[in-house]
């Protein structure tokens, strides 16, 4: 796949919003502060794969999982994410499954009549649901 | 629960940038669903803690700010974050880095005449590239 420069880097609003939640209220964020702060993040991105795919490698995986993540975490000396990253990763799944049977529930009902008006999604569903139908395309889901 | 941004959604970051940036790595063939949420997410937590542990050990606060000095010295002094210190270096006034030259110039001297204009000259360029960069 072909990389742009820029798709090595984080939308810049993103960032911004992500910073300013961690500050106290009013503080300035010079512009060179938070382009490093973006550039950090994709460091941090490379830095925590590699880590992670060490662990895969070891288990003599190809695919990465959660775990290699969250092993790569630990080896990284964020511990502190551990508690967050593990409860939010609960949230995902059960997300997750609630979308995969809401589907099918749907697909069930687009066998009849209904077809036309299932496609009025939200437009967010429909690219979690690209991307994930792309990962499935792809990936092997491992656990 | 820290689990939830203020905007109530689970991660901000987009999953796909994420996986782009990922699958840069060479070595990485392929990435479980739940592998990518959990490294958007760990982004954001460290996101949130590079700045907020910035501001708290840097001096911008004293202007109510986050400054790139700031971050920079997390990088150099904090254990935790130092594999960004390449890419978070430590910034240098031109004056500084010219009285430096100075010293070393004057540390250096045996009291040639000729040489001292060569490395005058050398002064020069490198305070040019140092104040253009």
């Amino acid at each position: 796949m072909a990389e742009r420069p820029e798709d090595l880097n984080l939308p810049n609003a993103v960032i911004t919003r992500i910073i300013k939640e961690a500050l106290p209220d009013g503080v300035n964020i010079s512009k060179e502060a938070r382009s490093a702060i973006s550039r950090a993040a994709s460091v941090f991105v490379l830095y925590a794969t590699s880590c992670a795919n060490n662990f895969a490698m070891k288990g003599k995986r190809k695919t990465l999982n959660a775990g290699d993540v969250l092993s790569a975490m630990e080896e990284m000396e964020f511990q502190r994410f551990m508690v967050p990253l593990k409860e939010s990763l609960e949230v995902y799944r059960r997300e997750q499954k609630g979308k995969k049977e809401a589907r099918k529930d749907k697909d069930k009902k687009a066998d009849s009549e209904e077809q036309d008006k299932s496609r009025e999604e939200d437009n967010d569903d429909d690219d979690e649901r690209m991307e994930e139908e792309e990962q499935n395309d792809e990936e092997e889901v491992d656990n | 629960m820290a689990a939830r941004l203020s905007e109530n959604r689970l991660v901000s970051l987009p999953l796909s940038r994420i996986r782009v940036i990922m699958k840069s790595s060479p070595e990485v063939s392929s990435i479980n669903q739940d592998a990518l949420f959990l490294t958007a997410k760990a982004t954001e937590l460290f996101v949130q803690y590079l700045a907020s542990y910035s501001y708290k050990h840097g001096r911008g606060k004293e202007k109510n700010a986050l400054t790139y000095t700031d971050l920079s010295h997390t990088a150099e002094e904090c254990e935790t974050f130092q594999f960004l210190a390449d890419i978070l270096p430590k910034k240098i006034l031109a004056s500084k880095y010219l009285k430096m030259l100075e010293k070393e110039k004057r540390d250096g001297e045996v009291g040639e005449g000729h040489e001292e204009d060569e490395e005058e000259e050398e002064e020069d360029e490198a305070v040019g590239d140092s104040v253009g960069s």
